[in-house]
């Protein structure tokens, strides 16, 4: 998802009586569903994995305006251009809260950013691909922000007070993200021969990437597994994964679009869509640096930052001299 | 370069109503803390009114302070207008 393949450097998930007794303690107050507030006392490596996982969250925000803001520019009409920059603002503003909730746990904003510069901490995968066409902007809406809503909603009950509260402020505004999304393809869908082509071409482009998203099946993963006893990960990328196909499928037959899966089918047994194989090369592939976009969504960040320390600086600066000046007056 | 501190943000949402802590943000100074804060946390109408605080000038009570300082109010249950039983003659109480 926003967070994928998140590490919690444990090698098997220990038993409650084998647990030392205060982290036998924490793990009976999540249990309890008891919030973890900042100062309560955790386990290093609950801490450490929540850094891992809230950061990795805020970047993929943050580096998911590039391909989207590639197209504020070129919005058809002004009604979608302010969309546009209401929803890139928005992704702004989530990765602003999820930096602020992973401060909570001792970690600095520079020290998070830093990781993400030096390709320490990933973002999601998603975001690797590029936006060819104005429907992509569609299909990003509508499927990734989909996509992105299957995963959050149950974040908003995770075990950290901070970083489920922050999912609660995010998942309030990722509705707008994906209806504008939809709204956007219907009107393509609803219009010239070739703008259905084009939200067509869009949707053969997004479909496998955006189910990948949900990373590989995490029924065996010993990180999947402790993620969930901790409460921070609450349901498995599979039953994310099957519940968002079953979603998104009967809103493509409404556009009157294909779904690029010719094993999808609906199975009555299951009660759930079938699908053809995923090609999890393709997703470690993106994961490792090798996606279509990967090092220019990088540069980009990094250039971004580097292009803006002067402004940092002169800001903290003027700030200095301005409470010197305060300070001289009071005197 | 040393970061721009952190400040916490209360928004009070209609007339009323009290502030209520909806995050934090980093700024440089008090006056780009409450831009930010417009900006960050007010996007659809959620405010009247922003208070910011530097995070550093907050003293808060710790968790192991919890049953010293909460413990006591929970045996007083008379504090409660429930604990009294009221005839059911008496209107108006």
């Amino acid at each position: 998802m926003y967070a994928q393949l998140v590490d919690t450097g444990v090698q098997r998930v220990a038993a409650l009586e084998e647990l030392p007794p205060e982290e036998r303690a924490f793990q009976e107050r999540i249990d309890a569903d008891v919030k973890i507030e900042p100062k309560d006392p955790m386990p290093e490596a609950y801490r450490r994995t929540l850094i891992r996982q809230i950061s990795q969250h805020a970047h993929s925000e943050i580096v998911g305006m590039l391909p989207e803001g590639n197209w504020i520019t070129r919005a058809p009409t002004l009604k979608r251009k302010a969309i546009l920059i209401a929803k890139v603002q928005d992704e702004a503003g989530h990765g602003l809260y999820l930096y602020s909730a992973a401060e909570t746990l001792g970690v600095s904003r520079d020290t998070m950013i830093d990781d993400l510069h030096t390709g320490k901490v990933k973002y999601s995968s998603i975001f690797n691909y590029p936006t060819l066409t104005w429907a992509d902007v569609g299909a990003i809406g509508w499927l990734v922000d989909g996509a992105a809503i299957m995963n959050q909603i149950p974040i908003c009950r995770c075990s950290y007070g901070p970083y489920a509260r922050a999912m609660v402020r995010i998942c309030k505004e990722e509705s707008f993200h994906q209806r504008q999304g939809f709204d956007l393809m219907l009107a393509l869908c609803r219009g010239t021969p070739e703008q259905k082509r084009m939200a067509q071409d869009a949707l053969n482009r997004w479909w496998w990437p955006a189910v990948m998203m949900f990373g590989p099946p995490d029924a065996e993963s010993v990180h999947s597994a402790q993620s969930m006893r901790w409460k921070i990960k609450l349901v498995s990328n599979d039953d994310l994964r099957q519940k968002f196909i079953d979603q998104t499928v009967p809103q493509a037959e409404y556009l009157g679009l294909t779904i690029p899966d010719p094993q999808l089918r609906w199975n009555e047994e299951r009660g759930h869509y079938d699908i053809g194989p995923i090609d999890w090369d393709e997703f470690y592939n993106v994961i490792k640096g090798n996606g279509p976009c990967n090092r220019e969504r990088l540069q980009a960040r990094k250039t971004a930052w580097e292009e803006g320390a002067w402004v940092r600086e002169a800001a903290a600066a003027h700030a200095e001299k301005q409470a010197a000046r305060c300070a001289k007056a009071a005197a | 370069m040393k970061e721009w501190p952190l400040w916490e943000v209360f928004i009070r949402s209609q007339h009323g109503l009290a502030h209520k802590h909806v995050g934090s943000l980093h700024a440089a100074d008090a006056e780009m803390a409450i831009k930010n804060a417009r900006d960050l946390y007010t996007r659809r109408n959620e405010g009247v009114s922003i208070w910011v605080v530097k995070s550093a000038d907050i003293a808060a009570s710790s968790p192991g302070d919890k049953e010293a300082l909460f413990d006591p109010a929970n045996n007083k249950v008379y504090r409660h207008p429930t604990f009294y039983a009221v005839p059911e003659e008496v209107k108006h109480l």
